[in-house]
């Protein structure tokens, strides 16, 4: 079996487009319909928001009505989370007896003790910067590797090819967000670097092969360079990328409801960075040296 | 020479199984903490029942005042604590360093509050946040919240962690109190502040254990004057709004020296010697965030998590016997070896298990074998243009090691980003994230190489069994 990688090069990279469209059009569509671009968690937007595990099954109506009665918030969110005997209520930031009033009420109510409740409280200021803090740390975790990558390689389109593919595997992490409605928290972060950190690894091992197969295929001879390189690693990718997604999409299914919001875009991440890495970097790289060499 | 190969086989199953009971067991026995906590809170009750206090002067060595007042104003509070740390003991059944069982669980693992404040101050320089952390820190230890964290997070916020409490409330009001000392008269006026106070010890005084103040000048005219004008009535020492001590003026005390009487053991004067000392905090503390994880969630999430990995885990296992074989099989090797050291080094290092933390380790299992894939393709590669099975692994590892370097390095960069850049949590993945990358690094290459290097040395060298084609 013999991929010719270079050939089908638009397509590939229209694939990857596309799929971001997709996202995109979810995003723009949700906030449309005034639901926002993406599910905000507490810790990006501020506000209160309450995780109780009920033991028994419940009308999201009836915990609604406790929530108004008991805190005044007119519009809670209430969504059933886990297997179905637990709920996640989110609310603007809450006084602490206003807290307390809900959670008595809900002790009261459904028989449970404290310990079955968790609370999570953040700021509007704390928010904003959480907000800040996501977009420095994936931008700078992008130079860093750009660089790093630009100096082991000695050449700055291979950089350039490798973080070409690390924006599409983010966005395509960020679409999967805002396509599965996945709440958006200080998770958020790691999910995406971990994808980024992961799926560069990919990539890096096509270059070098690409380095090694220079010695033999000539420095100019970008296609075959490209088409052996990638399928001489083309096992190793999917094998690699096979077996961590294995072990993270075990723990989206076996998980708990905040391992299992992590999992899965980490999941979809691992399989968007293999094929960005097996069928954008290399051909980016491809298209940016054919491209100068033109001139 | 197949006898020596033999030996290292049995000499690496031998550190497989002292690794894994190191793991399980750890070594020695670690003094159990929890003991000493449920100790210090019935202690504590003790304090706030006891809170008659009585201030004399020391001029003539004599009780020149009274008892007045009986205060408990904070006992409820203190009897929720107690019960909450009795929950909170957890798992722990093998004590020893090193064990999984001592590795340090975060919040979201075994329930408890952590509270983010925010100094409201513009710019607060870096002496005044310690200042206010190692203040946070004294009111921790004296509410025996001993498994209390409290660090800085970003320029101006403090992180709290308090395990086991799930009396949210109170440990947000106690913690970030002002702490203010105050002499006040009966009328609520304040006579003293206590930022004139420049010492404060424990002594004592015959058989009375006692806390001595000094003041500045400043702070010694004003209790002067307090003491003058109040001869007969009630001088209350508050920090906050809690009455510590109400004693009844006898006589005008001019030299600046007062103490504190009760009746202390040696600790409690101790801490309330402490308390006043590291007096106010330079700024007010507003709750930027805010989160309270009941206990039972907690031990869910755990319970739950470890399956999950449990499984990837073997998935990973299984897939690398039945694709490299007698290669994979020297991988698993290699790969138990790496999770003991990394449960180990976790455990030593006092590393927070999170659940993204777990999610790290996991994650960082399945990148463990990244390498060992990388090297065992070109192993195939180097079987199929007809190399023999020591060449091939000799070139296989050689030249799979610049990807599999480049590879780790661009993986450790993002998870350092998001050490420096996360929090809570999140750092707990980004240091498991990176404890796991760099030793997955030494037991796929160095580990597996000795494995397979004996296993071929045994005689085991069809290359078939080795994942060739």
């Amino acid at each position: 079996m013999f991929i010719d990688v270079v050939k089908n090069r638009y397509i590939y990279i229209a694939i990857s487009v596309i799929v971001i469209l997709i996202g995109i059009c979810f995003m723009v569509f949700n906030s449309i319909t005034g639901k926002g671009a993406f599910n905000y968690d507490v810790q990006f937007i501020g506000g209160t928001s309450i995780e109780a595990d009920l033991g028994q099954t419940f009308d999201n109506d009836e915990i609604t009505q406790i929530v108004i009665d008991s805190t005044g918030d007119q519009a809670p969110q209430v969504q059933k989370i886990g297997d179905g005997t637990s709920v996640a209520i989110k609310t603007q930031k809450l006084e602490d007896d206003t807290r307390t009033a809900l959670s008595d009420a809900l002790v009261e109510k459904y028989g449970i003790t404290e310990d079955s409740i968790s609370v999570q409280e953040v700021s509007a200021t704390l928010s904003k910067e959480m907000q800040k803090n996501a977009l420095i740390s994936v931008v700078l975790a992008c130079v860093a590797m750009l660089i790093y990558v630009s100096i082991r390689f000695r050449e700055f389109k291979t950089g350039a090819s490798c973080i070409i593919a690390l924006i599409s595997d983010s966005l395509v992490v960020i679409c999967t967000y805002a396509v599965f409605r996945v709440p958006m928290d200080s998770a958020f972060i790691a999910a995406v670097l971990t994808v980024l950190g992961y799926s560069i690894n990919s990539s890096v091992v096509i270059f070098d092969r690409i380095r090694e197969n220079k010695k033999t295929l000539g420095r100019t001879n970008y296609r075959d360079l490209v088409n052996h390189s990638v399928n001489q690693t083309f096992r190793r990718s999917i094998f690699t990328s096979a077996t961590v997604f294995f072990t993270v999409i075990c723990l989206y299914i076996f998980g708990v409801q905040s391992v299992k919001e992590f999992a899965l875009p980490i999941a979809v991440g691992v399989v968007a960075g293999a094929y960005s890495s097996v069928f954008i970097s290399a051909n980016c790289w491809y298209i940016l040296c054919t491209a100068s060499k033109k001139k | 020479m197949k006898g020596k190969n033999a030996l290292i086989l049995l000499l690496i199953i031998a550190v497989i199984c002292i690794l894994c009971a190191v793991a399980y067991f750890g070594i020695g026995h670690k003094p159990a903490a929890t003991d000493e906590a449920t100790d210090g809170l019935a202690q504590q009750i003790e304090v706030v029942t006891n809170e008659n206090g009585e201030v004399v002067t020391n001029e003539a060595g004599e009780l020149e005042t009274r008892i007045v007042d009986v205060e408990t104003t904070t006992s409820d509070e203190t009897t929720t604590t107690a019960e909450s740390a009795d929950s909170s003991t957890g798992l722990k059944t093998h004590d020893g360093y090193g064990s999984v069982f001592n590795i340090k669980q975060g919040l979201d693992l075994k329930g408890g509050v952590y509270i983010v404040y925010q100094a409201e101050k513009e710019n607060p320089t870096d002496d005044e946040m310690a200042a206010a952390i190692s203040m946070i820190q004294k009111r921790l230890d004296m509410n025996n919240w001993t498994e209390a964290e409290c660090s800085r997070e970003g320029v101006d916020k403090i992180r709290v962690e308090i395990p086991g409490v799930e009396d949210a409330e109170s440990a947000v009001n106690e913690i970030g109190a002002t702490a203010k000392l105050t002499f006040q008269d009966e009328d609520g006026n304040v006579l003293v502040d206590g930022a004139n106070v420049t010492n404060a010890t424990k002594q004592t005084d015959g058989s009375q254990i006692v806390v001595a103040l000094e003041f500045d000048s400043t702070g010694r005219q004003a209790f002067a004057d307090a003491t003058s004008n109040n001869i007969g009535k009630v001088l209350y020492i508050m920090m906050d709004d809690t009455i510590i001590s109400a004693p009844t003026v006898n006589t005008a005390i001019t030299n600046g020296q007062a103490m504190i009487t009760g009746n202390f053991t040696n600790e409690e004067a101790g801490e309330l010697a402490d308390m006043i000392r590291a007096g106010s905090l330079p700024f007010n503390l507003s709750v930027a965030e805010f989160n309270n994880v009941g206990a039972r969630l907690g031990a869910d999430s755990l319970s739950t998590t470890l399956f999950a990995g449990a499984i990837g885990v073997a998935a990973v296992f299984i897939f690398m016997l039945l694709v490299y074989r007698v290669a994979g099989f020297a991988a698993d090797l290699a790969l138990i070896i790496y999770t003991a050291i990394d449960l180990i080094i976790m455990s030593l290092f006092g590393v927070t298990l999170t659940l993204p933390g777990i999610a790290g380790v996991v994650l960082s299992i399945g990148m463990a074998v990244d390498a060992n894939v990388l090297i065992f393709e070109r192993v195939r590669e180097e079987l199929g243009e007809g190399k023999s099975i020591k060449n091939a692994f000799h070139n296989g590892f050689s030249r799979a090691m610049p990807a599999i370097i480049d590879s780790n390095v661009t993986t450790i960069i993002a998870s350092a980003v998001l050490l420096w850049y996360g929090s809570g949590s999140v750092k707990g993945f980004a240091q498991t994230l990176i404890i796991g990358v760099i030793l997955s690094m030494f037991t796929a290459i160095f580990v597996t190489r000795l494995i397979v290097e004996a296993l071929i040395g045994v005689g085991i060298k069809n290359p078939k069994l080795y994942g060739a084609k």
